[in-house]
């Protein structure tokens, strides 16, 4: 009994460490890789090509003075930063990282929790962030805040429905919820990975992926030329970074749900899965920066009509004629 | 059930417990120097006119309406794609039934403009 549980904590642990460091190692490749798309050099002095860098970064924040406003509520502008950043870290629990392994005569999944409904708990867990967003808009009594806030949360909401309706078609050929069954039913081979048989879902998800992950060129909520900084314009230091540290926590946990339900997950030929894993991962978290260096930022009421009236209809389309394949 | 929610219930508290410290530490270890002008909201650089807190366009509301009723809809779909195969032809004329339904709701919020923002 004892060896199990503590395999199960190590797995707790090595994924969650795993994931720290994905977060703050992302601050670093997006610092870097937009640089050099513009030209420049990005960090470059702290350890061996900035590599040291988001350490540095850490301990600043952790030093920089804790104050709040005189107007704003404390205990709400307090909690906010930790019901955006606590849901963001919880989502990488059901996805598989790699194959079965065998640890002192246990055979165990490369995942946290192996749980039957994996991808609802995913969307459950990710839609929580939004109401850190809200609360911290609103508390801190700063019309720029609010004003992010408010759309934030209405981007947020309209995307989440294309988010969740652009899965449903994946859902319907693998005809199971579980993460670690949706990669076992395309680990035949690379024609077996469901992008190929679902493309527009693809394209839905990815789209929808961003938006709901406020980036570029979704990134409304932080529009810096007309809202100063959005919903987190009156946080500083910690706080101020944990709102982002939950913003790269998601983006590390769509794109490594988009490479489980469309790239065929840890399944590959020659390199170990877990490998193959976190190429596939970083494949979609790099897009997410070129995309960044490249496309300007839609108007609100754009994105708004885009969202809804190009997006929902689109995914829902896509939903009834995979099921009319399926059943012919 | 154990070994699939006990890692989960360890995965809240390591995340809890590393984002409370995260909030806390900082209170110990930043220096205080508390001003009058540090505690105001930002206004472009003015003294903030009014309260914040105000009434704000009733878009926003209309649109959490239409999320409540198009998610509650993706929700229906999840159980229904799972048990789709032995379904059948049935399942999916019923969800085009549904589908139908709500498709007549989305034209009408369409036609009501709640979706256009001026």
């Amino acid at each position: 009994m004892l060896i199990p549980i503590i395999i199960m904590v190590v797995k707790v642990l090595v994924i969650f460490a795993g994931l720290m460091t994905c977060v703050a190692y992302m601050t670093y490749a997006e610092r870097k890789v937009v640089a050099h798309i513009q030209v420049r050099k990005g960090p470059l002095f702290v350890g061996y090509h900035g590599l040291l860098q988001p350490i540095a970064d850490a301990v600043k924040l952790l030093f920089k003075e804790d104050f709040t406003l005189a107007g704003c509520n404390k205990i709400i502008y307090n909690l906010a930063p930790l019901v955006t950043f606590i849901p963001a870290l919880l989502a990488i629990a059901v996805i598989p990282v790699g194959d079965q392994i065998t640890v002192a005569g246990e055979t165990t999944n490369l995942m946290i929790s192996d749980l039957n409904v994996g991808i609802l708990f995913i969307f459950a867990v990710s839609s929580l962030g939004i109401y850190g967003l809200v609360l911290g808009g609103w508390s801190a009594n700063s019309k720029y805040s609010l004003l992010g806030a408010l759309r934030s949360s209405a981007q947020m909401i309209s995307y989440e429905v294309s988010l969740g309706l652009s899965v449903i078609g994946v859902l319907l050929l693998a005809g199971t919820l579980s993460l670690n069954e949706i990669v076992k039913a395309q680990s035949g081979g690379i024609l077996d990975w469901f992008i190929f048989r679902q493309p527009i879902g693809f394209l839905l998800f990815v789209t929808a992926a961003i938006a709901e992950t406020n980036r570029i060129p979704f990134d409304l909520p932080e529009a810096e030329a007309e809202l100063v900084g959005g919903y987190h314009t009156e946080y500083a230091g910690m706080k101020f970074a944990m709102f982002f540290m939950g913003e790269y926590a998601s983006m590390i946990t769509v794109s490594a749900l988009a490479a489980t339900l469309f790239l065929g997950g840890w399944s590959g030929p020659i390199l170990p899965p877990v490998v193959w894993f976190l190429l596939k991962m970083s494949f979609f978290l790099f897009s997410y920066i070129w995309i960044r260096g490249t496309l300007p930022r839609f108007r609100y009421d754009q994105l708004m009509r885009f969202g809804w009236l190009v997006l929902f209809p689109l995914a829902l389309l896509n939903t009834m004629v995979t099921a009319l394949i399926a059943i012919l | 059930m154990f070994e699939v929610y006990f890692p989960l219930l360890v995965l809240v508290f390591f995340a809890t417990a590393i984002a409370v410290i995260m909030v806390v530490l900082p209170r110990f270890l930043g220096k205080k120097e508390i001003t009058q002008p540090k505690q105001t909201p930002y206004e472009c650089g003015m003294i903030p006119v009014g309260d914040a807190r105000e009434r704000f366009p009733v878009k926003f509301f209309l649109i959490a309406l239409v999320f409540i009723i198009f998610d509650l809809e993706v929700v229906f779909f999840y159980p229904w794609a799972i048990i789709y195969k032995h379904l059948g032809l049935f399942g999916f004329i019923e969800m085009m039934v549904f589908v139908f339904i709500l498709l007549v709701a989305y034209l009408y919020v369409v036609k009501k403009g709640v979706l256009e923002w001026e």
